[in-house]
C-alpha cells in the first residue's frame, strides 16, 4: 500500500507548478474570465512547446508517454488555478476516441494536428430536448452520395465558436430503437450551414447553441459504424465521467483558511480560533481529502489497466457535490461579505466564495449530472435493477 | 501509488473473516447481547494472537502495522464481532509506548490474555471516566487522570451501563487502587497518540459496519417487490444506496491512508486519523439508516439483522465524542490548538 503518487509524479507536479507561476499571468486570468472562454491560443502554444498538450499520450503520437498518475498530478495543479484547459480537454478526448475506433486515415489526419495544438474539437451531444437522456438526440444526418446532410441543434457546445470540428451525435435511423439509430461524425465547423450562438452561464463561462442547417460532412469523417454511434458514445461518456473537482475544493479551502487567520470577529477573536469556524473548515478539509482519494483511486485503476466504471462516476459525483456544499457553507460562514463579487476590489479573498457559488453549480451538471452518475453507480457497480 | 493489499494482508483478512464467519454469526451476536461480549469468540481471538499481533516485537508482540490492524477491524465491523479487539490492541500498544517499569509489568499478562486491559478514550472528570469501552468485561483500564496515565483495576471500580449498541461499556471510578504508569507531557502525548490509533481502528470497524449494512440493503431491495417491480429499481432508493457506496469507499480509502501515514507520513497521521473517524462514522450512520429504512416495516423489527448494524454504528463512534468535537480535533491537528 502506498498513497504517494510517486517521485515521477512529484517531479512533474513541480514542473507544472513552475510553468503555471510563469505563464498563467494575471492578464491571462483576467482575459479568460472576461471572455468566459476556457481556451487560449497563446497558452495552448506554450503548452505545446513543452509537449504538455497530451502528456499521457505515447511518444510516437506526439505525447510524452506519462503514466496516469503523472497526468493526475499535472491535472491537479492545472485545475487548482482554473487554467484554461477545457478546449484542450475536449480535443484530446475526441482524439482519444479516434485513436480507439477511427480509421487509419482519420487517425493520420486528426491526431497529429490535435496533439500539435493546431485544431480545437468540441462536443456536440446534448440538445434542447435531450440532455441526460443523450441517446434521445434528434439532430438528423441523411446520406447524400458520399456525404451526409445534417439538420438540428446542439446545446452547450462549449468553445463551438472557436472550434475547427464538432464531434457530433446524430440520428441516422429514426425507425430503430433510440440507441440503435445513432451515428457519430467529426464535422468541420468552417462551413455556412453551421452557426454558433453565444450562451452565457452563471459562472461567466461562455458556451453556445450550435445550429446545423443542411451542413455537410463527408462519409470519410464518420467515426464508427452507421447506426453504431452508441458504442462510440459509451467510450466518450466513460472518459468524460473521469476526473473531478478536489483541486478546486482545495483552492477554495486555502482561501477560507487565509480569511479565518486574517480576520477577527466582533469580540476581536481571530476567526480561526472560533470553534464553529474550526469545525466547518475541518469538515471541508475532510471532504476534500475524500474527494482527492476517490479521484486518485480512479487514476490508479487506469494506471493498472482497469476501467474505473463505477469508481470514476463516484469521484465525479462526490467531488462536485462536495465543492457545492463547501461553497454554500463558506458563503454562510463568511456572511454578507461573501456576497461581494469576484473581481470587485472590496471582495473577500478576491471573491473566491462568490465565484465558487456560481462555478460549483455547473460541476454537478456537465459531464453527466449527479443523477446520471448515481444511476451508473447503482446499476453497474451495485448491480441494482434498471428503472422501469 | 498502490492500493493493493500484500499477500500477507490478504491472508490476515481471510483468517479473521473465516473466524468471524464461524464464531460471530448473527445468532451469536444476538446471544451476546446485552453485554456485548462473547467469551468463546474471545478465546479464539486470543489463540489467533489478536492482542499480541498489535505490539512491536521488542515488547513481546508480533509487530503488525496499523494498516494490518485496520483491516482486521473492518472484518470485525462487518460481523459486529462482540469482542473488544480495538481497545485491547491499542491499550497494549500504549503500555509498550509508555515503557515505564509499571507499564511493562502490565503488558505481559495483557499479551498472554491473562488480564484484559482496555483504554479510556476520554479524560476523567470528577474521578469518573465515562463510558469506557470494554470496561464492563475487562480487568484493567488505562485512564488519563490529570497529568497522569494510570492503570485502574476494574473490579469494584466500575458501573456497567446499558446502552444503545449493547456494548460492554462501564463508568469507571479512579480511586486509590490505581497504579500510576507514567506522568507529565510525554505520558499525555502517548495517550493522545493511542486515542488517534483507537479512532483510526474504529474508523476501520465503522467501514465494515457500513459496508455490510449496504450489502444487506442491496440484497433486500433487489428481492423485495412493490408495485410489481423490485424496489431497488426506484431511484429514490437506488440513488441513496449509490451515495452510501461512494461514501463507504471514500471512508475506506481515508482509513487506509491514515493507517499508511502512521509509518510513512507521521506529521499528517493524527489529522488523517481524526478525519477518518469523523467520515467513517457519517458513512456508517447513513448506510445503516438507509438500509434499515428501505426494509420498510421489517427494518423496524428486532428479528431483522439490519437493526444490529444501525445500533452498533452509532454506539461505537459516539462513545468518543459528538461529531462536532471530532471535527474540532481535526482542526487542532491541522491548525494547532485554538488561541484566544
Amino acid at each position: 500500500m502506498d498513497f504517494r503518487l510517486g517521485e515521477k509524479s512529484d517531479a512533474f507536479r513541480a514542473e507544472a507548478r513552475a510553468f503555471l507561476d510563469r505563464e498563467l499571468t494575471p492578464e491571462l486570468v483576467e482575459r479568460v474570465y472576461r471572455s468566459g472562454v476556457a481556451h487560449d491560443a497563446a497558452f495552448t502554444r506554450k503548452l505545446h512547446e513543452r509537449g504538455w498538450l497530451a502528456p499521457g499520450w505515447p511518444v510516437e503520437w506526439g505525447g510524452q508517454g506519462r503514466d496516469p498518475l503523472e497526468v493526475m498530478a499535472f491535472s491537479e495543479e492545472f485545475g487548482k488555478v482554473h487554467a484554461p484547459m477545457y478546449g484542450i480537454g475536449t480535443t484530446m478526448m475526441v482524439a482519444g476516441i479516434i485513436q480507439l475506433i477511427g480509421t487509419a486515415q482519420q487517425k493520420r489526419a486528426i491526431i497529429p494536428r490535435a496533439l500539435g495544438g493546431e485544431i480545437v474539437i468540441v462536443l456536440g451531444f446534448s440538445e434542447p430536448e435531450a440532455g441526460s437522456d443523450v441517446a434521445a438526440a434528434q439532430t438528423r444526418a441523411v446520406r447524400d452520395g458520399d456525404e451526409w446532410v445534417i439538420n438540428g441543434q446542439k446545446m452547450f457546445t462549449t468553445n463551438g465558436h472557436v472550434a475547427d470540428y464538432v464531434f457530433l451525435l446524430t440520428r441516422t435511423n429514426p425507425d430503430a430503437p433510440k440507441h440503435k439509430g445513432l451515428t457519430m461524425f467529426l464535422v468541420p465547423m468552417d462551413q455556412p450551414g453551421i452557426e454558433a450562438q453565444a450562451v452565457f452561464t452563471l459562472s461567466g463561462e461562455r458556451t453556445n447553441i450550435t445550429y446545423y442547417t443542411d451542413a455537410r460532412v463527408s462519409d470519410d469523417w464518420r467515426i464508427g459504424d452507421v447506426d453504431g454511434g452508441w458504442s462510440a458514445m459509451t467510450v466518450s461518456l466513460q472518459l468524460e465521467h473521469q476526473g473531478g473537482f478536489a483541486s478546486q475544493s482545495e483552492a477554495l479551502l486555502d482561501h477560507l483558511e487565509a480569511w479565518a487567520r486574517r480576520t477577527t470577529d466582533e469580540w476581536g477573536r481571530a476567526r480561526i480560533d472560533d470553534p464553529d469556524v474550526r469545525g466547518r473548515l475541518a469538515r471541508a478539509a475532510t471532504e476534500t481529502e475524500v474527494a482527492r482519494l476517490l479521484q486518485r483511486r480512479a487514476a490508479w485503476m487506469a494506471h493498472e489497466g482497469v476501467t474505473p466504471e463505477g469508481e470514476g462516476p463516484m469521484a465525479k459525483l462526490f467531488s462536485s457535490e462536495a465543492l457545492e456544499r463547501q461553497a454554500q457553507d463558506f458563503a454562510e460562514l463568511v456572511g454578507p461579505d461573501a456576497l461581494r463579487s469576484y473581481g470587485d476590489p472590496t471582495a473577500v479573498e478576491g471573491g473566491a466564495i462568490e465565484h465558487a457559488l456560481r462555478f460549483s453549480l455547473g460541476t454537478t451538471i456537465y459531464g453527466g449530472t449527479s443523477e446520471i452518475q448515481r444511476t451508473i453507480v447503482a446499476q453497474r457497480h451495485l448491480g441494482l435493477p434498471r428503472a422501469q | 501509488m498502490d492500493l493493493r493489499l500484500s499477500a500477507e494482508q490478504e491472508q490476515l483478512v481471510d483468517a479473521f473473516a473465516s473466524l468471524f464467519a464461524k464464531e460471530s454469526s448473527a445468532e451469536r451476536v444476538r446471544a451476546a447481547e446485552p453485554d456485548g461480549f462473547d467469551r468463546a469468540l474471545w478465546a479464539h481471538l486470543l489463540e489467533l494472537g489478536v492482542v499480541a499481533m498489535a505490539v512491536d516485537e521488542p515488547a513481546g508482540g508480533w509487530g503488525a502495522s496499523l494498516l494490518d490492524l485496520a483491516l482486521v477491524a473492518e472484518q470485525q465491523g462487518r460481523c459486529l464481532a462482540p469482542a473488544p479487539i480495538v481497545e485491547t490492541q491499542v491499550a497494549a500498544r500504549l503500555l509498550a509506548a509508555l515503557g515505564t517499569p509499571e507499564a511493562l509489568t502490565a503488558i505481559g499478562p495483557a499479551l498472554a490474555g491473562e488480564r484484559m486491559v482496555t483504554l479510556a478514550v476520554r479524560p476523567v472528570r470528577e474521578r469518573v471516566a465515562g463510558l469506557v469501552p470494554a470496561a464492563a468485561v475487562a480487568d484493567d483500564a488505562v485512564v488519563v487522570a490529570g497529568d497522569r496515565v494510570v492503570l485502574v483495576p476494574l473490579e469494584g471500580n466500575r458501573t456497567a451501563v446499558q446502552n444503545l449498541g449493547a456494548l460492554p461499556v462501564a463508568d469507571v471510578t479512579v480511586g486509590s487502587g490505581a497504579t500510576v504508569l507514567a506522568s507529565g507531557p510525554s505520558a499525555l502525548a502517548a495517550h493522545s497518540a493511542a486515542v488517534d490509533e483507537w479512532m483510526l481502528l474504529t474508523a476501520g470497524a465503522l467501514v465494515g459496519v457500513g459496508a455490510r449494512a449496504l450489502e444487506i440493503g442491496i440484497d433486500y431491495v433487489k428481492e423485495r417487490k412493490a408495485f410489481g417491480v423490485p424496489i431497488g429499481s426506484f431511484q429514490a432508493i437506488s440513488h441513496r444506496l449509490a451515495d452510501s457506496a461512494t461514501a463507504i469507499d471514500g471512508a475506506r480509502l481515508l482509513a487506509w491512508e491514515a493507517a499508511w501515514a502512521a509509518d510513512a507520513d507521521p506529521d499528517r497521521a493524527p489529522e488523517l486519523a481524526a478525519m477518518a473517524f469523523a467520515f467513517a462514522y457519517e458513512a456508517a450512520r447513513d448506510s445503516t439508516y438507509r438500509s434499515l429504512h428501505f426494509h420498510g416495516g421489517y427494518g423496524f423489527m428486532l428479528e431483522y439483522d439490519i437493526q444490529l448494524y444501525y445500533r452498533r454504528a452509532r454506539a461505537w463512534a459516539n462513545l468518543f465524542a459528538e461529531p462536532g468535537a471530532v471535527y474540532r480535533r481535526v482542526a487542532d491537528r491541522r491548525y494547532g490548538a485554538a488561541g484566544g
